[in-house]
């Protein structure tokens, strides 16, 4: 693979559908950028809340969701239809069904659905629930065009060449159903509009208090299980046996984590609503269904990590199966830390502090976002038929700088977490709480200002990968680049 | 392992991979939110819940879209330190008519499930117009629009009605007069000095029932609440809603068994 490995006369590049997934690429290092942009800015408003400049759509409370939604759905979601795309043709050896026309309709559709999104939560029109921000009109909207993606995808599948579906796109099937199931589950609303209403986004949920909340971390904690989990694992399962020119290590711990964790993910939604309105038995079952769900986590990095055997010293020589390597080093930390944090006992501590924020980002900055840009290293040359990356020191300066940032962000998030949670509950000697509340947020304010420099961080990486990759296209090659590391992407068309 | 033969049945068909998926993944949602519509015990059976007045629904709407529960919790958790901070723990009665529910996931402020009739109209106006004007240390962003903006509240009866729908015709439809009269009721309840005794019967008469003593009144917070008696502006109905948070409730009647066990 290491000089284009490719099989047979498909080599030639042109038998794939490639125009629709070079814009979701670079869409995705676009979108990419702006959200780590917007996640900082209102990571410094916590630390000088001057920032917030007091009008209407600048405040917290309204770019937060624009961060959230920018970073996951519109960073992640394109890197996830990019990849998705990629590799469902080449492991089926099947041009993309509806080939470049509904591959452009669905990318356009996609980030017409980002930006009216987008458009809604800085003017104020929000359903005001977690991750599902958007106003009916943007569900719809986002019904149809995921219609159509999984039109592209399915038949795709139909059309293949190769009698065997590849694991890959069993996480990626997993993910696009699931997802579908979670956004009609958990948008279900009637328009205020449709009574006589003067306003056209504002509408109300079916739902209401205890019903509505179990229903949100049902679709809040499996938009992270499939969006985020199911999804990339299926760009470890095709990329990093790519990258590492490996076999998967072991096809029956697929399966078994497959279904495993397809299963036990759905349950682990109650363990965002510990210790509240919900009743006890549904807690419980969260509790129990999150500590179960480590196995097959874990599962999954075991075979992401053991595909290195025999290969582990191209790490030292390869930034970007570094990138693809220590994201799953991540998911693992990360699905270690989520079901210990899914324990009541540590949840009546960690609930509502910024040790979950932490946990979040250990998981978006170090697992998705990681596995994002080792994919996205290995595709830009692919796609665009260069010989190699423009530079492989600047990869390997962006790891570097990326890792130092996550490290400074969660580091700081446990300390203040913690902390948060320790002073919400302490008592002094004579039997009164010994804080007041705004003394804990004082408190924060230094480990504010160290998760933002970590922010800053992470954006200056991505930017050196924004670089990296004008230059790649553009047909650059950095002096001494291409001797030291095997090209990674010249590979174009060899199956999965 | 045979199992694992099996497999290749699923791995070659992807209609039967997609089926065994979306078969998968819908046990435990099923499993998980059905049964809270039917059993009984889910949400507490406690006197004193009522819907928003027209008022306090515009306060609401506005809370949810200014995105203030991604920092502000409403949700207080049966622990020794929270009911002495906060107050008594939250009941799932009262948010039943919460669409959407705004528990939260994070308490970057303190939590407001009880703030209702903690601090004062004037506390609340100028802590929403600048809230290092009050709290030093405070990191909330400053909401000087919301008293500048008249609030506009011509079609608030079809949010109500809109509610009364998605709550299957037990939200307002109860409650005489409360979508015919919106929105004399939404000026009644910001203007000063005005004839409220229709608005507060109405609303106290589903709190309690009809045949409520006469000390059955409902909280509802009354009269000019933004100081700018001249105009009703989005500052006071979002005065009006976070002033009725957490009030609605009598706890001297409520069964404090169910979740004793958890206060440390």
């Amino acid at each position: 693979m290491a000089h284009g490995a490719a099989q047979g006369a498909r080599a030639d590049g042109t038998f794939y559908v490639e125009g629709p997934v070079r814009l979701f690429v670079l869409a995705s290092v676009f979108w990419g950028i702006i959200g780590f942009t917007v996640g900082d800015v209102i990571a410094w408003q916590l630390a000088f809340p001057a920032l917030n400049l007091d009008l209407p759509w600048t405040t917290f409370g309204r770019l937060r969701p624009l961060h959230t939604s920018a970073v996951i759905f519109a960073f992640g979601g394109n890197v996830l239809f990019a990849t998705s795309l990629y590799v469902v043709q080449r492991t089926c050896r099947a041009r993309l069904y509806g080939g470049d026309g509904l591959g452009y309709i669905v990318f356009w559709g996609y980030q017409i659905f980002i930006v009216i999104a987008a458009l809604g939560y800085v003017t104020g029109a929000t359903q005001g629930k977690e991750y599902a921000e958007p106003e009916w009109y943007a569900d719809l909207f986002l019904t149809v065009v995921w219609v159509l993606y999984m039109a592209a995808f399915i038949g795709t599948i139909l059309k293949r060449r190769e009698p065997h579906i590849y694991v890959a796109n069993w996480f990626f099937l997993a993910f696009m159903v699931t997802i579908a199931l979670l956004h009609l589950g958990n948008n279900m609303a009637v328009p205020v509009a449709l009574m006589g209403g003067d306003s056209w986004t504002k509408s109300y949920g079916l739902l209401s208090g205890v019903q509505d909340a179990m229903t949100q971390w049902w679709y809040g904690h499996n938009a992270v299980g499939f969006f985020l989990t199911a999804g990339f694992l299926a760009i470890m399962y095709y990329f990093v046996p790519k990258q590492a020119n490996r076999p998967v290590y072991s096809y029956r711990l697929s399966i078994v984590h497959f279904w495993a964790l397809i299963f036990l993910y759905i349950w682990a939604g109650p363990h965002h609503l510990h210790y509240t309105a919900l009743p006890d038995w549904a807690q419980t079952l969260g509790m129990v269904f999150s500590v179960m769900l480590w196995m097959p986590s874990w599962g999954g990095m075991i075979n992401g990590l053991m595909t290195l055997s025999g290969a582990w010293d191209k790490l030292r020589t390869d930034p970007v199966l570094r990138f693809l390597v220590v994201s799953v080093g991540f998911y693992g930390m990360s699905t270690f830390e989520g079901p210990m944090m899914s324990l009541k006992a540590v949840n009546s501590l960690s609930h509502y502090t910024d040790w979950t924020v932490g946990h979040v980002h250990s998981g978006a900055l170090g697992w998705v976002a990681f596995i994002s840009f080792g994919a996205l290293y290995f595709m830009v040359p692919a796609l665009w038929k260069r010989k190699s990356l423009y530079s492989l020191k600047l990869v390997s300066l962006h790891f570097w700088i990326a890792t130092l940032g996550i490290v400074l962000y969660i580091t700081a998030m446990w300390v203040s977490g913690i902390m948060q949670g320790l002073m919400w509950r302490a008592y002094d000697d004579l039997g009164f709480l010994q804080y007041s509340f705004i003394e804990s947020v004082e408190a924060m304010h230094p480990y504010y200002i160290i998760r933002a420099t970590g922010g800053v961080l992470f954006i200056i990486g991505a930017l050196i990968m924004a670089y990296n990759f004008y230059r790649t296209i553009k047909g650059d090659v950095a002096e001494g680049a291409q001797d030291s590391v095997p090209a990674t992407g010249a590979a174009v068309g060899a199956q999965g | 392992m045979s199992l694992i033969k099996h497999h290749k049945l699923l791995e070659t068909n992807v209609f039967l991979l997609v089926l065994g998926i979306f078969v998968t993944v819908a046990v435990g949602g099923l499993v998980e939110i059905v049964p809270l519509f039917s059993i009984k015990s889910t949400i507490e059976n406690v006197q004193g819940v009522r819907p928003y007045t027209p008022l306090e629904l515009a306060g609401r709407d506005i809370y949810v879209r200014e995105g203030c529960y991604n920092c502000h919790s409403q949700m207080v958790r049966p622990f020794r330190d929270e009911i002495e901070r906060y107050g008594h723990y939250s009941l799932a009665a009262e948010s039943k008519f919460d669409h959407p529910f705004q528990w939260g996931s994070k308490r970057t402020g303190p939590d407001l499930a009880r703030v209702g009739g903690k601090y004062s109209n004037e506390w609340h106006v100028r802590h929403l117009i600048d809230p290092r004007s009050v709290v030093p240390e405070s990191i909330m962003p400053g909401y000087p629009h919301l008293a500048a903006r008249p609030l506009d509240y011509a079609t608030i009866d079809a949010h109500m009605k809109t509610l009364d729908l998605v709550g299957r015709g037990e939200t307002y439809t109860p409650i005489d007069g409360a979508i015919e009269n919106a929105v004399a009721d939404l000026e009644a309840q910001a203007t000063p000095d005005a004839d409220t005794e229709a608005l507060v019967a109405r609303y106290s008469d589903f709190a309690y029932g009809p045949d409520r003593a006469e000390d059955q009144v409902t909280t509802m917070a009354l009269g000019d609440l933004d100081g700018n008696p001249d105009v009703i502006t989005e500052m006071d109905a979002m005065v009006a809603y976070l002033q009725v948070l957490g009030t609605m409730v009598d706890f001297t009647d409520v069964d404090e068994t169910r979740k004793a066990d958890w206060i440390r």
